[in-house]
């Protein structure tokens, strides 16, 4: 009933806006990481034609994010915050979507609006609440020292590795609870009834069916939530911003708002890019796979 | 009699929980339950006391001295009222947010439309493409569009028509993936039926289609001002000095220096802001479906929206 250029036609906006502002723009970081630095003039001279790039800063970028280069302990850092971080978050974040997909009862709405709530307020407005509890006469420094676990208030936002960290698990957890919940809460009961009838014990159940079904959303979380760290600069510079727990963000930030060199923050750019495009790629394909399934329903 | 009888029973199940409770506190729900709300409360009492203290009397943020509206519009030069920074970073992420809706809505719709139906050559990438905004690490957006303006698109250069099209750039993909939710889930025998009783394809749209995607537009809108609120990547990269920041730039510079109460003060109103229009859009969903939830299920599929 329709003409046939109705649908391309409808959609042409939205793409050409991606190609200008989304597809061109990464390749412009792309050009200007494989091109040339002005030796007057010290600026970034992109070079457009693949054909005539020049490898040189990119290379040199590597060398320096080598065992022994000025970047490797910054990326061993971020890997480690991101890891840790992501192993607390599941830690803290699967019972929490366990016990609102299977025993919350009534409270299960009033949950799930609560661990909603977070994502929708700011995340520079939930760090402003950190630094405000953890400066040195915060409410978490009185309470340990008025429970004597602390003889001295202690300088939490001085450059703390557990400070970061325990910002970044809690800035990104919500993204994470949210997946999980709904891959626990789609599991159907009956499997379980069947486990435990068949003589499996609560554990083993857990173990062999619960676990087993909910590991597209502990892998989709993990993803969703991995991918933003990586890029992080932000959380780091607010409760700690000391240069021993800065990560690799922190590293682009400063070529190109400190550092005048935008070459190199470009060449970080790109390689972090690449190194991230197994997660983004397994995160697309799922979002693909859950459209697809919805299309057939 | 037998009121009496579910009334006793009642009585016994809750003394049979208490002594469960005492011989094994850890049994597992318990230790569920001690979790889920230890996180809740962790995850929100933070923000509230931060809210808190944007009414402190005093300068401090980490002493109490008594309520007082002062930074909010009672002290003559540091108040979210009386500071011209803090005024205009507020006027400045409304001002980002509004277009932002205004151009992200309709380019989202037509765009969920469009991949939704088309199927001929170009239609995948063009769905690879719309997928990518949504994986892609801020800081490599942010990257990204600052090279673009300062090396190719130089007209336009950074500053607030910058931060309008990058904005507009992320927002567009939750766009897509919220209206074509409730394209999928409406599916196409609405319009066959408009058409089979003789409307045009332009009425069909406009008549048929149109009207049953106004819930998810509703909700779209309010996500994408959501969004374009609480951002801060993006319009740090593209802004071009005091003049472009937007609250969450204010807060941040803010949390780096020597906070005073009126950034809890903004970074509340802001939020408040947000809430609201998604509780607006929330209901407007709910006024806009009804009659269509079917118990339960639909329940979570409108939830499903706002999980995004």
């Amino acid at each position: 009933m329709y003409r046939r250029w109705l649908w391309p036609g409808f959609a042409f906006p939205g793409v050409l806006w991606l190609i200008v502002l989304f597809a061109v723009p990464f390749y412009a970081v792309i050009a200007v990481a494989f091109g040339t630095v002005d030796p007057v003039l010290l600026q970034a001279d992109p070079i457009w034609n693949p054909l005539n790039w020049n490898a040189g800063w990119i290379l040199e970028v590597l060398g320096r994010l080598a065992p022994g280069g000025t970047f490797f302990g910054v990326a061993l850092r971020t890997i480690a915050y991101v890891a840790i971080a992501l192993a607390l978050s599941l830690l803290i974040g699967y019972p929490v979507a366990y016990y609102i997909a299977r025993h919350a009862g009534r409270m299960k709405s009033i949950l799930l609006v609560l661990i909603i709530l977070p994502l929708w307020i700011s995340y520079l407005m939930r760090m402003l609440a950190w630094v405000n509890l953890l400066a040195s006469d915060g409410y978490v420094n009185r309470f340990l020292t008025f429970t004597h676990v602390l003889s001295q208030p202690r300088d939490w936002l001085g450059g703390q590795a557990s400070t970061v960290i325990l910002a970044l698990v809690y800035g990104y957890i919500p993204y994470l609870i949210l997946p999980l919940f709904a891959a626990l809460d789609r599991i159907d009961q009956s499997h379980l009834e069947a486990a435990r009838d068949l003589g499996a014990s609560p554990w083993s159940t857990f173990r062999t069916v619960t676990l087993p079904l909910s590991k597209a959303g502990i892998l989709g979380g993990a993803v969703l939530i991995t991918l933003p760290m990586f890029g992080d600069y932000y959380t780091p510079d607010i409760v700690s911003g000391a240069p021993r727990t800065s990560m690799i963000g922190n590293q682009i930030d400063f070529y190109f708002h400190y550092g005048g060199q935008p070459t190199i923050g470009a060449a970080i750019t790109v390689i972090l890019a690449a190194f991230l495009t197994v997660l983004m790629a397994y995160y697309m394909w799922t979002i693909h796979r859950a459209s697809r399934e919805v299309r057939t329903v | 009699m037998t009121a009496v009888a579910e009334a006793r029973r009642g009585e016994l199940s809750a003394l049979y929980r208490v002594r469960g409770w005492l011989r094994n506190p850890w049994a597992r729900p318990r230790f569920l339950v001690l979790v889920t709300w230890s996180y809740v409360l962790w995850s929100l009492v933070p923000v509230l006391i931060a809210v808190q203290f944007s009414f402190n009397a005093t300068r401090s943020r980490t002493e109490w001295a008594g309520f007082s509206a002062r930074w909010y519009w009672g002290d003559p030069v540091d108040s979210v009222w009386h500071d011209p920074t803090l005024r205009h970073a507020a006027i400045q992420s409304l001002k980002l947010a509004g277009a932002d809706v205004l151009i992200a809505t309709p380019i989202g719709v037509l765009l969920a439309i469009g991949l939704a139906r088309w199927t001929g050559w170009g239609s995948r990438p063009s769905n690879f493409l719309m997928l990518f905004p949504l994986v892609t690490p801020e800081i490599v957006m942010g990257v990204s569009l600052l090279l673009i303006f300062t090396q190719v698109f130089t007209f336009i250069g950074t500053g607030t028509i910058a931060q309008i099209l990058g904005h507009v750039t992320f927002s567009i993909s939750y766009v897509v993936v919220i209206v074509r939710g409730r394209l999928f889930s409406i599916g196409r025998q609405y319009e066959e039926a408009a058409a089979d009783l003789g409307a045009s394809p332009t009425v069909a749209l406009t008549r048929v289609l149109l009207p049953l995607l106004t819930p998810a537009i509703v909700a779209s809108a309010a996500v994408v001002f959501a969004i374009s609120i609480d951002d801060f990547v993006i319009s740090q990269w593209l802004s071009s000095g005091g003049a472009t920041d937007t609250v969450p730039i204010r807060i941040y510079s803010a949390t780096r220096a020597a906070p005073l109460p009126s950034t809890n003060a903004i970074a509340t109103v802001m939020m408040l802001f947000t809430l609201l229009s998604l509780v607006l859009a929330f209901l407007a969903w709910r006024v806009f479906t009804r009659g269509e939830r079917r118990a339960r299920a639909g329940q979570t599929k409108d939830l499903a929206v706002f999980e995004l």
